[in-house]
């Protein structure tokens, strides 16, 4: 009988996820090992991790990892990337993380056209406290620090990472991925393939954003979180890629 | 130049040049007076020996680029000033959990809040105590030259990587800005082998994760008790300090930093005004010369503090002498250094009232 699955090897023996059931972090984070298995990068990789329900990488991917505290992992990968020139360098970070108490950090990892690569989970919310308004929370949405929804009056409006980061001369390149469909993941792990390759041609820095479900914090099962993604955040954060300098140039 | 050959060099380029004989593999930095000078040489210097430089966005980045290089087993380091190492704390906790090999460098200036560009020694509760959260201890080194700011740099990537602890130098503005005549030598000091934990791609052998969340309780409170136990050897090992007629002084006055520069012309003052008076400074402020401290007050010496704050380090020497002495404090919180005559005046004060005050 053909084998047409297996745990990636970039995955840790025995490992068990933790997360939430129906979460989208399992998927975001096989992607990246399956990505890691092809590119046979595996023994050559650093990740600097984040804060929140991303840190747990450090549990399932058998790859060395350095934690750095909220917001600052692409500093941290800024550090490990000019100390070690020739190892490969991501970070995986939810949005709190890379698009809110780590913006300065993105935002200038980019603009210097850092060699590393950065994976953005957009799931509109902080997940691991329960669920509160976070930097990609869509307007209207109800969490528990917008009980009545999110208002521009208070609470301004939503960030689109990957266009800002298309937008920065140093990316090479940036593209907006979904989690809820076949079709999406297939090209979701394209992207997430693509984002390592620049790093490895030299060109500059790679990001995905990747959205993704919460169904914990959504008060949704899967399948409507899934919708949620399909129907309602592919209109406010479009799918697609942004900035390829292969293509571009 | 020549290795031992003396050259009048400012302090802050005097630590820049030293961390690049240390072997400073990156340096990451965001400009504050009065330590830009660091930088500003850094900047320079590591582009041609084709080293990691970072102009950082904030400090918070810069200290947080020295944990991501120093997890690689590299030596590395960022420097900043008392307002702007406000912002390093965090990174310092999570450095001394993580154990990782941080070497920061804080030219002091003048606080609280954005103060100003004259010197003080208001950061020693900063340095020695910290800022960041949780139980951590982090080694602190006070330079009162300019050669010992080359000497501590040494000591300092040393100290951090044998120990895997980071570790502040403890300058001021007067020292960052002052010119003097210092030689560098060779780095005098053997390279750590950090193979064994630091950071380099799983080829070969298990994954490695440095981190510092602590979901198994009692893993953590072993872990704490760890880095306290770690802290006793470095204490027993590296605890140092500078001790001059003490043997038969009846009082002794301690400074840190570059204040000690002032009391050491003091004692001789006042020997020659019959005042049986001896220096101590410590050169490791954590840990603390407790130990000698408590010695020298056993035998009956009285110690006046002086410092450039509100009485920082004098609660230290306090403790230390335990009530077996009189201690009194001799400050001011900031700007000119007090001077030999005030200190001396100051002394003759304290010894008429017979300690009943602090000045």
């Amino acid at each position: 009988m053909q084998q047409v699955f297996s745990i990636p090897k970039s995955f840790k023996e025995g490992f068990k996820f933790t997360f939430c059931p129906g979460c989208d972090h399992g998927i975001a984070m096989r992607l990246v090992a399956e990505v890691i298995d092809e590119l046979g990068i595996r023994e050559n990789i650093i990740s600097s991790t984040a804060i929140g329900c991303s840190v747990f990488i450090y549990d399932f991917l058998n790859i060395d990892c350095v934690e750095a505290p909220h917001g600052r992992a692409l500093a941290s990968a800024t550090g490990v990337k000019r100390a070690q020139p020739d190892k490969v360098v991501f970070t995986y970070s939810g949005d709190g993380d890379f698009a809110s108490i780590g913006l300065a950090e993105s935002m200038n990892v980019a603009l210097r056209g850092e060699s590393i690569t950065s994976f953005m989970l957009n799931n509109t919310t902080y997940g691991m406290t329960g669920g509160q308004l976070g930097p990609t929370t869509t307007m209207g949405q109800k969490t528990t620090t917008s009980p009545m929804g999110r208002n521009r009056e208070y609470y301004g409006y939503p960030i689109k990472m990957a266009e800002h980061m298309a937008l920065c001369d140093g990316t090479a390149f940036s593209a907006r991925v979904a989690l809820d469909s076949v079709p999406h993941i297939n090209q979701a792990k394209a992207a997430i393939k693509r984002a390592f390759e620049v790093q490895l041609e030299g060109l500059g820095f790679g990001f995905v954003e990747i959205l993704s479900s919460c169904p914990t914090n959504w008060h949704m099962t899967p399948e409507q979180a899934h919708e949620r993604i399909k129907t309602e955040m592919t209109e406010i954060f479009p799918l697609g890629i942004f900035k390829d300098v292969k293509n571009n140039n | 130049m020549k290795d031992c050959e003396k050259v009048l060099i400012k302090g802050n380029y005097a630590i820049a040049q030293a961390a690049v004989n240390a072997g400073c593999q990156c340096y990451f930095g965001y400009p504050i007076t009065p330590q830009t000078e660091i930088g500003e040489y850094l900047s320079g210097k590591m582009q041609e020996l084709g080293r990691g430089y970072v102009c950082a966005e904030s400090e918070l980045a810069a200290i947080n680029m020295v944990m991501g290089a120093v997890s690689t087993g590299v030596k590395a380091m960022t420097s900043s000033s008392s307002c702007a190492v406000a912002l390093m704390q965090e990174a310092l906790s999570y450095a001394a959990s993580d154990e990782l090999p941080v070497v920061l460098v804080n030219v002091m200036r003048t606080g609280p809040g954005l103060g100003y560009i004259y010197p003080a020694q208001g950061d020693y509760n900063q340095a020695v105590y910290g800022g960041g959260n949780g139980d951590y201890k982090v080694i602190v080194l006070a330079p009162s030259t300019v050669q010992e700011c080359i000497d501590l740099t040494y000591r300092a990537f040393y100290l951090a990587q044998k120990y895997r602890n980071p570790t502040i130098l403890l300058a001021d503005g007067l020292l960052g800005q002052m010119m003097e005549p210092a030689s560098f030598g060779k780095y005098p000091y053997p390279e750590i082998d950090t193979s064994a934990w630091a950071l380099s791609g799983a080829k070969g052998r298990d994954a490695r994760a440095i981190y510092s969340c602590a979901r198994d309780e009692k893993a953590q409170i072993q872990h704490i008790k760890d880095l306290f136990k770690k802290f006793e050897v470095i204490k027993e090992n590296e605890t140092s300090f500078e001790e001059i007629n003490t043997e038969d002084a009846d009082i002794i006055l301690t400074a840190f930093g570059s204040m000690a520069r002032n009391i050491k012309a003091a004692i001789k003052v006042l020997r020659k005004n019959g005042i049986k008076a001896g220096y101590f400074r410590p050169i490791t402020l954590s840990p603390f010369p407790s130990q000698r401290i408590n010695e020298l007050a056993k035998q009956g010496k009285d110690f006046i503090v002086v410092e450039m704050n509100m009485g920082q380090m004098y609660k230290d020497v306090k403790y230390a002498i335990n009530g077996q002495s009189d201690i009194a404090l001799v400050n001011r919180p900031c700007g000119e250094w007090l001077s030999v005559e005030e200190i001396v005046d100051s002394v003759k004060k304290v010894m008429e009232k017979n300690y009943a005050t602090s000045l």
